[in-house]
């Protein structure tokens, strides 16, 4: 036999067994659509040709041992249908969703005096609509991504505490204590944070105006602690555990190899970390950042409670000590007083926008973790 | 060649001065990350407990509601807001399981169709929707399209959005730990696949999904922006979800943030932490039982 | 009720991957066939296209047929689940159902399948099928108890009460000792002597010496070359086949000349 032959014999081999293994243990694909009732039989024709079949009369008067059908197979097309009429169910939801906003934004959108994107206006009680989301989108988008900013690089640390630094008997109960800041209803967030936690802030707000104060993003503009800067401190607390949960989850399935190979090259802790640890698990912390974000954007009580509203004709200011109003604090502000669908159709345009931005770091987010799952 | 070699011992020097004091300041900083997520919890706590526990053990906190009581009395309790919350999430509870583990079934035993993976991306999007989306949602079909009065039954409809992924996700995972040997075995005995699904595979994920269902409570009952947009909030004990205001912790919660700045009267604030308390006291307990229960399973796999 | 198996131009596909070609053979009942051959050689996947287990992989599926006493399991108008409670499978690894006891271990297929029985009824049968096992006397006081609670030796035994509670015509196992330690492996094996009174059984097994002790009848099964699919090589008496082979590879695959 030549080199090549046995190379050969030997991949073919390999891949028989693999389809062996396949069959034999537990597949991956095993709880795929494969339907164990048998779909996907082709029957040949050597097996129609055969006499046995001709003597076995497929028109089933009940011959032989497997004559019995029907019963069984309508409670496993029952089951799937019902099953998948869930699934069809939430999809269609989600559409639905999409739909009503839609439906209930176009009228007011159609009938308001000006720009529904640039506009700063937001004057919905009287006879004629005016109303724009530009304000509202600073401060979502501001005080959203400033609480990720804050939280990614907590929940990074945290989650390399649990999974590499932390002894075992500790990583548990630490894991177990960033849960419990998730099974705090946000309302309570809320209340702590506009009455004992935004009031703290002064000094610290203080010192920055004094030494960034020239930077618009830092110019202290009120007094009052309802700040955007409180607000996205208290979201950022929030979504801490969302983040660290997956950056956790990733850099726990960092591979064994990755790891042992920094250490063979003679890496101090650290120097593993950096080498195998957190550049495996960048897609997942990023995604979860992004998951995170969505969290925060969409996040309504805590912040509506904290935020304090300028007075409507205030001038713009981008900074973080100012106060402001996102887009479920508007709505949220404004709950007691949907009286006419014109009105109403006006915050609902708000929300509609506020699903769209979600929808779609939330979609992005996935892409990101789905694509990373195809690889590993 | 006459390159030379560089020495190191073992003990010695090899990992420098500068790599040996990042490692530790990597250390230092990431244990540090550990503490100031402790910072938070532990100051929040405290000061619920602190200014809640007192109205805790007033006479009648847990039987009466606030009924005729304003700002400047003392007195009332929180059990209307009780009531109304357990009602509206216990509705929002039986409408929510069925769907949802019909749903984690089909991802999980039917899954890999198209259908399945749009599914699969839809239970994503529905786990970020903003639960105010959720509650404007159910606001535009049921009472600006049906002209509906804003009543609970509408809370629980809302609530379902935000439920119904976190029990998928959940009864998910708990299948997919479900050993396929199992499912072979029972087709095996010539058992049809949904009779194996029903008798066998979710038997033996029943725990995991009981915590599944528990975390889907802990996280409905803390909800608020629903409350405030589909029925208000009343400090009688109403029981009726299909019409009124009806009282809930949150709301009751939020319905005292008005008069926090009163320097005369302190009364509902002491109300309002109160009220804090025992709604921490419910979502976290639910949470505890929920992960014991989960841990209980792991020891009997 | 034993019955004869025979295959008939089998040829088993994973989507389009062709794993095992052109099988053909015939087993008698009441008699112990065992399969041997390297790993990956598809002796498993043959093991399973008899009770249309291999079926419920995604994009399984055959050409050929499987008769049982004449009759075709892959009939239009047959249902997979009634073939399999004609033809019980044992599997590699003992799987009694984790939520169940003892008991209900072992009447879970007759109570899946056919919702009410008389509990006077199951009482017996917990009792034949467990005695058929030979695990009776071993479980008899903690028939309440949790059947993922014994040994893998008696899982094992218990998993087998289980497919023969339904009484099935043939019972197939797939490697049934392969883990667990060699006294439970006798204790299988001595099982496996006093079922074939009553069942015709086809066993997958990597242990020749194992083959040679349990069966009358043997397959040799391998690749048919480079790159191709799996093929019955010879079947034939056990005793032939370990001393007197046909076909020079079944030789020198007994005598571990490779695999």
């Amino acid at each position: 036999m030549t080199d090549q032959e046995s190379r050969d014999r030997e991949r073919a081999r390999a891949m028989a067994e693999r389809e062996a293994t396949h069959a034999s243990d537990t597949p991956d694909d095993y709880r795929g659509n494969a339907d164990p009732n048998g779909v996907g039989v082709i029957p040949s024709s050597s097996a129609l040709a055969t006499p046995a079949l001709a003597d076995a009369p497929v028109s089933g008067s009940g011959v032989g041992a497997f004559g019995a059908r029907g019963k069984v197979r309508i409670g496993d097309k029952v089951f799937r249908y019902l099953t998948a009429g869930a699934g069809m169910f939430v999809c269609i939801l989600i559409t639905l969703v999409a739909v009503f906003l839609l439906a209930k934004a176009i009228p007011s959108i159609a009938n308001d005096k000006v720009n529904f994107f640039t506009s700063r206006a937001w004057q919905v009680s009287g006879s004629t609509l005016e109303f724009g989301i530009v304000d509202l989108l600073w401060t979502t988008v501001l005080s959203s991504v400033f609480a990720m900013l804050l939280a990614v690089p907590v929940a990074i640390g945290i989650a390399l505490f649990i999974t590499q630094y932390a002894p075992r008997q500790l990583a548990r109960p630490v894991a177990f204590v960033v849960d419990l800041l998730a099974a705090i209803p946000s309302i309570v967030y809320g209340v702590f944070g506009i009455t004992v936690f935004a009031p703290k802030l002064h000094g610290i707000i203080d010192f920055l105006n004094r030494y960034l104060g020239w930077i618009p993003l830092f110019k202290k503009q009120i007094s009052d602690p309802g700040t955007v800067f409180a607000g996205g401190i208290i979201l950022a607390i929030m979504i801490l555990p969302i983040i660290t949960a997956i950056a956790r989850e990733v850099y726990e399935r960092t591979p064994r190899e990755n790891v042992e190979a920094a250490w063979a090259l003679g890496a101090t802790k650290w120097e593993m970390v950096r080498l195998s640890v957190l550049p495996y698990g960048k897609p997942g912390v990023i995604s979860g950042a992004m998951l995170g974000l969505g969290r925060a954007l969409g996040e309504t009580i805590a912040i509506t409670l904290i935020l304090v509203a300028p007075p409507s004709g205030a001038p713009f200011s981008p900074s973080l000590f100012y106060g402001g109003e996102t887009f479920a604090s508007k709505i949220a502000n404004a709950a007691a007083e949907f009286n006419n669908p014109t009105q109403t159709g006006a915050y609902i345009a708000a929300g509609l926008v506020l699903f769209v931005l979600t929808f779609a770091v939330n979609a992005a987010a996935r892409i990101v973790v789905n694509r990373r799952r195809e690889f590993s | 060649m006459t390159a030379v070699v560089p020495t190191t011992t073992l003990a010695g020097s090899s990992k420098g001065g500068v790599r040996a004091f990042k490692n530790s300041l990597a250390t230092v900083l990431v244990t540090a990350a550990f503490g100031i997520a402790l910072i938070p919890l532990v100051w929040l706590l405290w000061t619920v407990v602190s200014k809640g526990l007192k109205t805790l053990t007033q006479s009648g906190w847990w039987t009466s509601s606030q009924r005729n009581i304003t700002f400047r009395k003392p007195g009332g309790g929180v059990w209307h807001a009780i009531l109304g919350t357990a009602e509206q999430v216990l509705l929002c509870t039986l409408i929510s399981v069925p769907i949802a583990l019909l749903v984690g079934i089909y991802l999980i035993e039917y899954g890999g169709g198209r259908l399945a993976k749009l599914t699969s991306f839809m239970v994503d999007i529905l786990t970020g929707i903003p639960s105010i989306v959720a509650a404007l949602f159910i606001y535009a079909v049921f009472i600006t399209t049906f002209h509906g009065q804003r009543a609970g039954i509408y809370v629980s409809l809302a609530l379902v959005m935000l439920m119904v992924p976190v029990i998928v996700r959940t009864t998910e995972e708990m299948l997919k730990l479900v050993p396929n040997e199992l499912r072979e075995a029972s087709y095996a005995l010539g058992v049809p696949k949904w009779k194996t699904i029903v008798k066998i595979v979710v038997p033996t994920a029943f725990s995991g999904i009981v915590t599944g269902i528990m975390l889907g409570i802990a996280r409905v009952a803390g909800e608020t922006a629903p409350l405030l947009i589909l029925v208000g909030y009343s400090p009688d004990t109403n029981s009726n979800l299909l019409s009124g205001f009806q009282g809930s912790l949150p709301g009751m919660i939020y319905a005292q943030v008005p008069q926090l700045g009163n320097t005369r009267f302190h009364y509902a604030a002491d109300r309002m932490w109160g009220t804090a308390l025992t709604l921490i006291i419910i979502v976290m307990g639910l949470n505890l039982v929920a992960r014991l229960v989960a841990r209980r399973s792991k020891v009997s796999n | 009720m034993a019955k004869r198996i025979e295959a008939k131009n089998l040829n088993i596909y994973y989507s389009k991957f062709l794993a095992v070609s052109e099988v053909n053979f015939t087993i008698a009942p009441r008699s112990v066939t065992a399969f041997i051959g390297p790993s990956g050689c598809g002796k498993s996947t043959v093991l399973r296209t008899i009770n249309r287990m291999h079926e419920v992989i995604a994009g399984a599926h055959v050409q050929g047929d499987v008769l049982l006493d004449g009759e075709s399991i892959y009939g239009s108008a047959v249902d997979p689940v009634d073939v399999r409670r004609t033809i019980g499978m044992v599997f590699q690894r003992p799987n009694p159902f984790p939520t169940m006891s003892i008991y209900d271990n072992v009447v879970a297929g007759l109570k899946l399948q056919s919702g009410r029985i008389k509990k006077a009824e199951l009482d017996d049968t917990v009792e034949k099928s467990l005695r058929g096992a030979n695990l009776w006397e071993e479980v008899k006081d903690r028939l309440g108890k949790p059947g993922a609670g014994l040994s893998g030796g008696q899982q094992q035994r218990l998993c087998i009460a289980r497919a023969i509670a339904v009484e099935p015509q043939v019972l197939l196992m797939d490697e049934p000792c392969s883990a667990l330690d060699p006294i439970s492996t006798l204790a299988i094996e001595d099982l496996i002597q006093s079922l074939k009174e009553k069942y015709t059984i086809v066993i997958v097994t990597h242990n020749m010496q194992q083959a040679a002790r349990v069966s009358e009848r043997t397959a040799f099964f391998n690749l048919a070359g480079v790159g191709r699919p799996g093929q019955l090589v010879e079947i034939d008496d056990t005793q032939k086949i370990f001393s007197n082979p046909s076909e020079q590879r079944t030789e020198d695959y007994i005598s571990g000349r490779f695999g």
